[in-house]
């Protein structure tokens, strides 16, 4: 995790029936926080889903997109490398909490039981592998939610509101973590928000989308 | 990729069988079957057709059957809704409707002949005491020649398939608000519901209701056992002159499948007229604004007729329990004078063989759909394409009469040397399974959260890893109910499996029905209550297995 990634967006712009709905032109550096704003319509959502490779055919992109100088523009979302976050934690239902970081986890990596629990460990959550992801508070999905996706390696993160549900004594709290790890993992990170606090506490470049 | 074969491969092997049976149907019936010497084209076949005693009557009965069972199922599946939304008995049919699906037309039929028979249970709970009759009156009520109690014995069935339909359309309709808007306007609850949704219901489930006209306007099973002898509906002639040792009937019968085809197409062009006239009617009642008049009686009806066919269905399984366990049992006495088990233990050792082939087939036919359809619709979803078009396809072996193709297709294979074998039913019934498997899978897969697959594919999982990891055991449970769905299917088949497997492969469903025409209620008793059993292991293991498995799981309780 002690790579450090580069993201580059080039020449962005994202079309639908010739109606133009996001143009962007940007560089993220190792730890660095992008912050996209926008109402919702704006096309938030569409620059994400064009970034991490579920752009439905409907829509018309140009532009490239480089990690660590490599074109993944035309690779499929699993090879991009692109981490992602939503709204909702989404840890798999049928999963244990420690069956969910195992999922995130190469299929390669050695050690994994080993490296699940030293993750529940970092994220004040030992002992609650074997349970039901059902059972936990909010704050602790999200922190499994993150854990989940750190593990699996990615080389630039794509955060869609992740705080936007959860209640406001835990969102700072969780937005410090967030940007906390995504910062010491030296991830590149897009975050995409309506929600003003968002973007302080990120505390990088910010662009408005109309 | 074999994904993307897969819609083709379903297409095909919907179509292709249904068109070569077709076709394979029509030549005999102009008198072209090389097999039996027939090279020249003629109408003789027809000649010999119509000249058949008591054809009109058939055809009209058959006619009829379609159209009064599917306009009376129809009606009281409407009212039911319409009247019954969100109450306790709304609650109580939702849960029974799946198992009522599951019990097959012959096994319902069955308990609905015990029921109604003049030696039945009605007849011996009111006898002597209010009719005075000490021995069985002598009273044409099942088999009558009119049809009547095969159009019961049809609706007890067909009420729970629209009823399922129904409740699947539903939710897209958003009926809560638009009974609440109309009910801001002033408008009664039952008379909002018909106003504001059934116009709107309607059109989505009216392929299924097309599918409930084809089927019931040539059934062979139900009619065998509660339809009118002398003569009796067409499709049961055809079958007849089918298995005539007389070869040469062969043309008699693929005329007659002509005809019924005929006769099935003449009752969905019918019923199209009357659902213009119908709509017509409904507009100018909706225009015309009334708020209160018709409600209590509307609301009564629905209550009512939905109560009345699912006791029946239930008092008719009862009473072929009864019947299977009953020592000596005279006439006016409700209940027999002693329970025996003799009549299972001598139907043992003759149930084995019928059950296993019958649980093969089932399972074949079943598994092989499941496949095919989960391959199409994850092909759907990896293209992105939506195979909406080809829907009504899927539709087609359950819109044209069963009749009609499997007598072809049975040419077909006996020119091809391809004799009775499990094989070949098992590719009959999967004809029929497929399209229920599929409609019963199709939804829930289309609106499962494409986030979940987009979060396993962000976390470096592969597209199959996703679909074997991810979407696979968080559809477990609708997968399980679709794969139960389609052994009942199977089971409850009674045509293909007797004339693909040339009536050398027996089932529980063809034994039972076979027994119809000995009339030892005892025996029948016995199978057709295993009919009824078998396909409701499936519905319970489907039920049961996700709570076993995810019963550390509350986010998989009654999701997705």
């Amino acid at each position: 995790m002690n790579h450090r990634h580069h993201l580059e967006l080039r020449h962005i712009r994202i079309t639908l029936d010739d109606h133009c709905l996001v143009e962007l032109d940007a560089r993220v550096g190792p730890g660095e926080v992008l912050t996209v704003m926008g109402p919702s319509g704006s096309g938030k959502s569409t620059l994400l889903a064009f970034l991490a490779g579920f752009l439905s055919e409907a829509f018309d992109a140009t532009g490239r997109v480089l990690l660590d100088g490599q074109d993944i523009t035309p690779f499929p979302p699993e090879k991009r490398g692109m981490g992602l976050l939503f709204q909702d934690p989404l840890l798999f239902p049928h999963l244990s909490v420690a069956g969910n970081l195992r999922f995130g986890l190469p299929p390669a990596s050695p050690d994994k039981a080993e490296r699940v629990e030293q993750a529940l460990a970092q994220i004040g959550l030992e002992s609650f592998g074997d349970r039901d992801p059902d059972t936990l508070s909010g704050g602790q999905k999200a922190r499994v939610a993150l854990m989940r996706l750190l593990l699996s390696n990615p080389c630039a993160v794509l955060l869609d509101e992740p705080f936007s549900k959860l209640d406001t004594h835990l969102r700072h709290e969780m937005r410090q973590l967030v940007f906390d790890r995504l910062h010491d993992a030296g991830l590149p990170t897009l975050l995409v928000t309506h929600d003003h606090d968002d973007a302080r506490d990120a505390g990088g470049q910010v662009i408005e989308l109309s | 990729m074999m994904l993307r074969l897969a819609p083709v491969l379903i297409v095909t092997l919907l179509v292709g069988p249904i068109l070569a049976g077709l076709v394979m149907a029509v030549l005999p019936a102009f008198g072209y079957l090389p097999v039996l010497g027939g090279t020249e084209f003629g109408l003789a076949p027809w000649r010999e057709l119509f000249a058949q005693p008591g054809l009109a009557r058939s055809v009209i009965v058959s006619f009829a059957t379609g159209l009064v069972t599917t306009g009376v199922s129809l009606t009281v599946v409407l009212l039911f809704l319409a009247g019954m939304a969100g109450s306790r008995l709304d609650r109580w049919i939702r849960r029974l409707v799946s198992p009522l699906l599951s019990i097959p037309h012959a096994a319902a039929a069955f308990g609905l002949a015990f029921l109604i028979a003049p030696s039945g249970l009605l007849a011996r709970l009111v006898s002597p005491g209010l009719t005075g009759w000490e021995r069985p009156p002598d009273l044409l009520i099942v088999q009558d020649p009119w049809g009547l109690s095969l159009m019961a014995g049809m609706v007890i069935k067909e009420i729970p398939f629209l009823l399922l339909m129904s409740l699947a359309a539903l939710p897209q309709l958003d009926p809560q608000r638009r009974v609440a808007m109309a009910r801001s306007l002033g408008y009664r609850p039952t008379i909002a519901w018909m106003k504001t949704v059934a116009p709107a219901l309607y059109p989505l489930i009216r392929l299924p209701v097309y599918a409930v006209i084809a089927y019931t306007s040539s059934v062979v099973d139900v009619a065998l056992i509660l339809g009118p002898t002398l003569p009796p509906v067409l499709s049961i002639s055809v079958i007849e002159w089918f298995n005539d040792p007389d070869l040469e009937r062969r043309y008699l019968a693929s005329a007659g499948a002509i005809l019924q085809l005929g006769v099935t197409a003449g009752a969905l062009l019918t019923w199209w007229c009357l659902e213009k006239l119908t709509a017509r009617l409904m507009a100018c009642w909706i225009e015309r604004g009334g708020r209160q008049r018709g409600e209590r009686s509307l609301r009564l009806a629905g209550k009512g007729l939905i109560l009345a066919s699912t006791l029946t269905a239930f008092v008719g399984l009862g009473g072929l329990a009864l019947n299977s366990v009953s020592g000596f049992w005279q006439f006016p006495a409700a209940l027999p004078e002693g329970f025996t088990s003799i009549h299972w233990m001598r139907a043992l050792p003759a149930l084995a063989g019928p059950v296993t082939s019958t649980l093969t087939i089932a399972i074949g036919a079943t598994f092989i759909a499941l496949v095919l359809v989960l391959a199409a619709l994850e092909n759907e979803q990896r293209t992105g394409r939506q195979a909406s078009k080809a829907l009504w396809l899927l539709y087609l072996p359950l819109i044209v009469p069963q009749i009609a193709f499997l007598f072809g297709l049975v040419v077909i294979m006996e020119s091809l040397g391809a004799g009775p074998r499990q094989w070949v039913v098992i590719f009959g019934h999967l004809l029929f399974v497929l399209p229920y498997v599929f409609l019963s899978l199709s939804e829930v897969y289309r609106r499962f959260d494409p986030r979940w697959s987009r979060l396993a594919l962000s976390l470096g999982a592969s597209r199959n890893g996703s679909f074997w990891r991810v979407r696979l055991p968080m559809l477990l449970a609708p997968i399980l109910t679709a794969m139960a769905v389609g052994l009942a299917v199977s089971i409850g088949q009674y045509l293909p499996t007797q004339l693909l497997g040339a009536g050398r492969i027996t089932t529980v469903t063809t034994e039972a029905v076979a027994l119809a025409s000995g009339g030892n209620r005892r025996v029948i008793g016995v199978w057709a209550l295993v009919q009824a059993t078998l396909p409701l292991f499936g519905f319970i293991l489907a039920v049961g297995l996700p709570r076993l498995l995810w019963s550390n799981r509350r986010g998989m309780r009654g999701a997705p």
